[in-house]
């Protein structure tokens, strides 16, 4: 049994919240100044210059990249033989976040009710956490703060078996057509097949947390992702939707096993700012 | 590319008349900043009591809800946010005088053909681009609904904020010919 104090998760949570905000991951960077030298359109090319331009001074600067720190979204994974004590798991997560997003001036973004109380929570809590619990003794924290632009483009569909893989590429595309301008292009897609219909969502987003551009190890899943990132880059919607080559930076693709009568897909989008940091205790 | 055309605010007819869809502009002078939260207020505000917390007059409203400024900074990192949300409030608001918004993605027809009538302009900036965007800004202060937190109304003053002109006062649409020209 190996024991991790709280103490330490809210100081770890805290650096996360900084370090995502703060300073966009390389792999993402390194997929925008690619995809730049595909670039047709000249505001495509402007567009990507100014977002380079972003990622460097903030990153100098310390300052947040996008002034949408989002909503808090955590995967943890947790050891099986670990043992958290001085307090809850929840709780220091939470307790880092409202650290984090004071001590680094980052926006807070969370009301307390979604229908009845639109009012800032003021701390950007709650965080938004899922648990799983696998082997071993290390506890392993991956925030990827989500902002809202691209996370309300997203769309659930609970297609029929006979839809099959044309059903399923028409959905994904057309979600990012209707989504057009406003996820702030170029996207990442991410993208959930299978399970039922929470788990297909939550798919989705796991898929937004995979290193930028590598392939699903399915061969099959890889060259649909392929598939899709092509046919999703000549809908022409371009950098911020004002036109242009490249729409999407990557198609990333999770799958899981579902019931004989479903289809489920979901698509989460996520901004050119995909970010996400992540530590293991 | 155009050149970029240099503007100031508060915004004139001829000044509108000029510009075109897929200009490149940059805005210096007083602008003021709105989210949806602040639109509703704004817009059941002045139905109640025929009054508001600034004059609208060929003014610029730019949708943005910024991080809070650290020590030196006029205003935190500030991009723009999605447009379409205030687009319930926007006619009523350009029938009050506002001339020009900023944003970014695609507005309804009711917003366009509210800006065909009024002669009003909307302008893009980079979503994302948070941290250079806020170097544009040389002071913010604090107009009306502080209770809002990040999404109160700010006055800002902003030197070469870079925009780009997506639809103009004709109804010219990037959003629509941009995406058309690049379609396979
Ligand atoms: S969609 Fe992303 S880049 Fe655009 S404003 Fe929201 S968080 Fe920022």
């Amino acid at each position: 049994m190996k024991e991790i104090h709280v103490d330490k998760i809210v100081d770890a949570v805290e650096e996360l919240c900084l370090t995502a905000a703060y300073d966009l991951g390389k792999d993402v960077e390194d997929c925008i100044i690619a995809s730049k030298e595909k670039e047709e359109s000249d505001f495509g090319k402007y567009i990507f210059d100014q977002i380079l331009e972003n990622i460097r001074y903030s990153r100098e600067e310390r300052l947040a990249l996008c002034q949408d720190t989002g909503a808090a979204v955590f995967f943890i994974e947790l050891g099986q033989d670990v043992h958290i004590v001085g307090g809850s798991l929840k709780d220091a997560i939470n307790e880092g976040v409202r650290r984090g997003y004071k001590n680094g001036y980052l926006r807070k973004s969370m009301v307390i009710d979604p229908v009845f109380n639109r009012k800032n929570t003021g701390d950007n809590t709650p965080a938004i956490i899922h648990i799983d619990v696998v082997p071993g003794d290390k506890l392993k924290i991956i925030l990827m703060p989500k902002g809202g632009g691209s996370e309300n483009m997203g769309r659930l569909a609970m297609l029929k078996p006979s839809d099959g893989l044309a059903g399923v590429k028409k959905f994904i595309v057309d979600t990012v057509k209707i989504a057009g301008g406003n996820p702030c292009p170029p996207v990442v897609v991410g993208v959930g097949i299978g399970g039922t219909m929470e788990m297909t969502t939550l798919l989705a987003k796991k898929a937004l947390g995979r290193k930028l551009g590598e392939p699903n190890p399915n061969p099959q899943y890889a060259q649909l992702e392929k598939e899709l990132l092509e046919e999703i880059n000549n809908t022409g919607i371009g950098p911020q939707g004002l036109g242009g080559r490249i729409t999407a930076l990557a198609v990333h693709i999770e799958y899981f096993p579902a019931h004989i009568t479903g289809l489920p897909v979901a698509v989460n989008l996520n901004c050119h700012a995909s970010r996400h940091a992540e530590v293991v205790l | 590319m155009s050149e970029i055309k240099k503007i100031t605010t508060p915004l004139t007819d001829d000044v509108i008349d000029s510009l075109q869809t897929g200009d490149r502009v940059e805005i210096t002078g007083v602008i003021y900043t709105a989210r949806d939260a602040a639109h509703k207020r704004l817009v059941e505000n002045y139905e109640a009591t025929g009054e508001l917390p600034f004059d609208l007059k060929g003014q610029i409203i730019y949708y943005v809800g910024p991080c809070p400024a650290k020590p030196g900074q006029a205003m935190g990192p500030c991009g723009p946010t999605t447009s379409f949300r205030m687009d319930a409030y926007t006619p009523a608001v350009l029938g009050l005088g506002l001339k020009g918004m900023i944003g970014k993605g695609q507005r309804s027809k009711d917003v366009v053909d509210a800006m065909i009538k009024h002669k009003a302009v909307y302008f893009a900036a980079i979503g994302g681009a948070a941290a250079i965007i806020s170097k544009s800004v040389k002071k913010a202060e604090i107009v009306a609904y502080e209770d809002l937190g990040p999404e109160a109304i700010y006055k800002i003053e902003v030197e070469n904020f870079p925009c780009i002109v997506v639809t103009d006062a004709k109804g010219n649409d990037l959003y629509v010919t941009g995406p058309q020209k690049y379609a396979r």
